[in-house]
């Protein structure tokens, strides 16, 4: 998935860096601090650009290039902003065996974005993700913090319809 | 004090809150205090119980009536016949299998009769977020029995030895051994970490999820006793970030314990002191593996170390360092509370006690179930599971996820236990088993896990880098339909040297769903080779789409759904479709209601 510098400006809020240096400040000396930084940081900025992960490295005091890796490490981390409804595919294996690939295929055709991308309003992200833990509802999709269960691929475009 | 003459559990875990479960109990609250009844029932939002498949489900104690597919329009119904008048609502009790027999009892389910919970002996019972309630079913009754009568740590090692309990995370290493090394090494300064690993990473597995949404308190009570063993000083859980739920159940118990003295400086006013923290992980499959877990916690890309040295000498900041998986530690105060020699009767000669397994795919009962070792898969998928649904055929079995192997339907008598599924080419895993039926293809799973893999192999050795990547190249040749006999012989050397020189277990592994369906399901690799054909019909590129023109009346249904234009036909005449335009996304089969259509 690409995971590659963002093309959308950087639209920070002075709020919102000092939120993030009030984590930073909390957290620094402490042993393996990167790793909550940055999950609060993701969690203030909805994204980690280039110029938060520049905040955090000076906050901290450790090399940009070791934040840089550690953000591309993770798949939770991402560099690209995401839209005002995640949606998220879950292709873990349960899900997988009972159609989960036919699913995404429903939604990429109804957005005309791939995983990993967000459609030209900003409205919908799409992600393909690992298991949400909800195999008995499989084949299973999150859009924010709703779950829709049992799915079949026709369902889908009402389903997103909903969403204004 | 209040008396209590019923209790509502509504089950709270993961899979019931997908359905609303949350809202259910929101409905009970409200409809029991419209009935003024809310003095006499209590609610309990408990964790999970296993029948997934038939969430959400409502249990009421002590009458034992269970209702599943509950819905928030049921609870008045609920409330007003059975809490109200005592009369059980017939209609919404869970009902088994197609002959439709319904439980009031859990236990004389089917489902049910053949397990042994132990691990999850409180998953569903309890409220997750009272340590009361968990006090109320022996909790900390073996870390207080422990700290009252000072007992030789040497002497719970031995017990957790002698109950012969192994590593439930996969590989199966004897976890009193493991409580031995660490306790042996010696700490510079005398730090040493308990760790627990709960970055239960395999698609499709949530026990792990499970314990610790519906008992997290004695994985924190494990986790202190194994602390008081070995020497350990401070704890760390590293729990999935994708695991909201059960990241705030852990939560709430760390503060609840801290404040009962239960966690913290002077433990129970003892000078044995030990505290826990909780760090979440950020979606990256190979922190499961220990010394990746170890160097995410340090805060850097979790790539693995060679081994030795072990964790147990030198591990998380080069101290020595306890890691066991949540399962492992769910069954520590069992054994303690009820003695190792009862847990040793339970298993087989070499693999002791009981592993939980979420059951999923092509399987009745989706769940959590926890068995005897030694249980057949039969009875795992037959008696328990119920069955393959839609009449299909059972086609394989896949346990142990990405690292694992997939068993076919003729060893579907294996015992499971460590040593049987290694033995055919398989692997206890973490506790993932996912069915599957006729209409997967067994080249598209391998397929499917070698993705997973390509993407999650975390780059720092070159076999597991490049050989991931090489190997599922040449399953996408496969299932193209441009393979060549050779391509297996390849596969097959690509795969030895995978397993021969990886640095961790995710790259030693990766071969193994690859290998297990080669060597079980070779005709089908043949048939994709040869003949140019996916016989259950999934590969795209093999599949065409064909109308019967007999059987066409020519309504046009088809050509006006067929996203690619690729069917054409007059009206009242039989259509054709143009198989250089067709697209494989089978939305006409699923339109023509005379059945017009077949795939290829």
């Amino acid at each position: 998935m690409p995971n590659v510098k963002t093309a959308i400006p950087y639209r920070g809020t002075p709020e919102q860096e000092a939120k993030l240096r009030e984590v930073i400040a909390r957290h620094k000396g402490q042993p393996g601090a990167t790793m909550p930084v940055l999950q609060a940081a993701q969690e203030i900025f909805g994204y980690l650009p280039e110029e938060v992960q520049i905040i955090i490295a000076e906050g901290l005091d450790i090399p940009l290039s070791e934040v840089y890796g550690v953000v591309s490490f993770y798949t939770q981390f991402s560099l690209n902003p995401k839209g005002r409804y995640q949606i998220s595919i879950c292709l873990g294996t349960a899900c997988y065996v009972k159609g989960a690939g036919a699913i995404l295929d429903a939604v990429q055709k109804k957005l005309g974005i791939a995983p990993g991308g967000i459609t030209p309003d900003g409205k919908f992200s799409l992600d393909a993700c690992r298991c949400i833990g909800a195999c008995g509802l499989a084949p299973v999709m999150m859009i924010n913090d709703d779950v829709y269960g049992r799915l079949t691929p026709d369902q889908v475009a009402g389903i997103l319809d909903r969403y204004e | 004090m209040k008396l209590i003459r019923n209790h509502v559990m509504v089950c709270c875990g993961t899979g019931c809150t997908s359905s609303e479960s949350p809202k259910i109990a929101d409905a009970f609250e409200k409809e029991l205090a419209r009935a003024e009844l809310q003095d006499e029932v209590k609610i309990v939002r408990t964790g999970c119980f296993g029948l997934c498949a038939a969430g959400p489900i409502v249990m009421i104690l002590p009458d034992g009536a269970c209702y599943s597919r509950v819905t928030v329009d049921d609870v008045p119904e609920i409330v007003r016949e059975h809490l109200v008048k005592g009369r059980i609502v017939d209609r919404l009790l869970h009902m088994e299998g197609d002959e439709g027999t319904t439980a009031t009892s859990l236990n004389d389910t089917q489902f049910y009769k053949h397990q042994t919970r132990i691990a999850l002996r409180s998953c569903g019972i309890i409220d997750p977020e009272s340590i009361d309630e968990y006090i109320g079913a022996d909790g900390y009754l073996a870390l207080g029995n422990i700290l009252e009568n000072k007992t030789d740590p040497q002497s719970i090692i031995d017990a957790i030895k002698e109950s012969g309990l192994r590593g439930r995370g996969g590989a199966g290493f004897s976890t009193g051994m493991k409580w031995q090394f660490t306790k042996d090494a010696v700490s510079p300064d005398g730090v040493k970490y308990v760790c627990c690993n709960a970055d239960e990473g395999d698609p499709g597995a949530f026990m792990d999820r499970s314990v610790l949404e519906g008992d997290p308190f004695s994985i924190l009570e494990a986790m202190t006793i194994a602390a008081y063993a070995v020497g350990g000083t401070q704890g760390y859980i590293y729990v999935r970030a994708e695991y909201p739920i059960a990241i705030a159940r852990l939560e709430t118990a760390i503060q609840q314990a801290r404040e009962y003295g239960l966690l913290g400086k002077n433990i129970l006013g003892t000078d044995f002191s030990f505290d826990i923290e909780l760090r979440l992980g950020a979606g990256a499959f190979v922190c499961g593996e220990e010394t990746a877990l170890m160097t995410s916690i340090e805060g850097h890309r979790g790539e693995p170390r060679p081994r030795p040295p072990f964790p147990a000498v030198k591990g998380l900041w080069q101290r020595p360092t306890l890691l066991n998986n949540v399962e492992t530690y769910a069954n520590i105060t069992w054994i303690l509370n009820n003695g190792a020699e009862k847990y040793a009767a339970i298993g087989t000669e070499k693999s002791k006690g009981t592993k939980v397994f979420a059951l999923g795919g092509k399987i009745t009962n989706t769940g959590l179930v926890e068995i005897p070792m030694g249980t057949t898969l039969r009875t795992v998928v037959e008696d328990i599971g119920g069955g393959v649904p839609h009449g299909k055929k059972f086609k394989a079995a896949q346990t142990g996820g990405p690292s694992g192997g997939c068993i076919p339907a003729d060893l579907i008598d294996t015992p499971i236990d460590y040593e049987s599924l290694t033995a055919i080419g398989s692997m206890m895993g973490s506790g993932g088993l996912i069915v599957m039926d006729e209409d997967n293809c067994m080249v598209d799973i391998a397929k499917f896990f070698l993705s997973f893999i390509v993407d999650e192999s975390c780059g720092k050795c070159t076999p597991c880098r490049i050989g991931t990547k090489r190997l599922y190249d040449l399953l996408c040749k496969i299932t193209d339909g441009n393979g060549t006999l050779e391509d297996l012989d390849t596969i097959e050397e690509l795969c030895y040297h995978l397993k021969e020189s990886s640095l961790c277990a995710l790259g030693q592994s990766a071969p193994n769903p690859v290998l297990s369906t080669l060597q079980y399901f070779r005709d089908e690799y043949i048939a994709h080779v040869v003949e140019k054909r996916c016989p259950a019909g999934v590969c795209k590129n093999l599949v065409s789409y064909h109308i019967v023109p007999d059987k066409c009346k020519g309504c046009t249904l088809c050509a006006k759904n067929c996203p690619a234009d690729a069917i054409s036909g007059a009206i009242r005449a039989a259509h054709t479709i143009d198989s250089a335009k067709c697209i494989k996304c089978g939305v006409c089969l699923g339109n023509c209601r005379f059945g017009a259509i077949v795939k290829v």
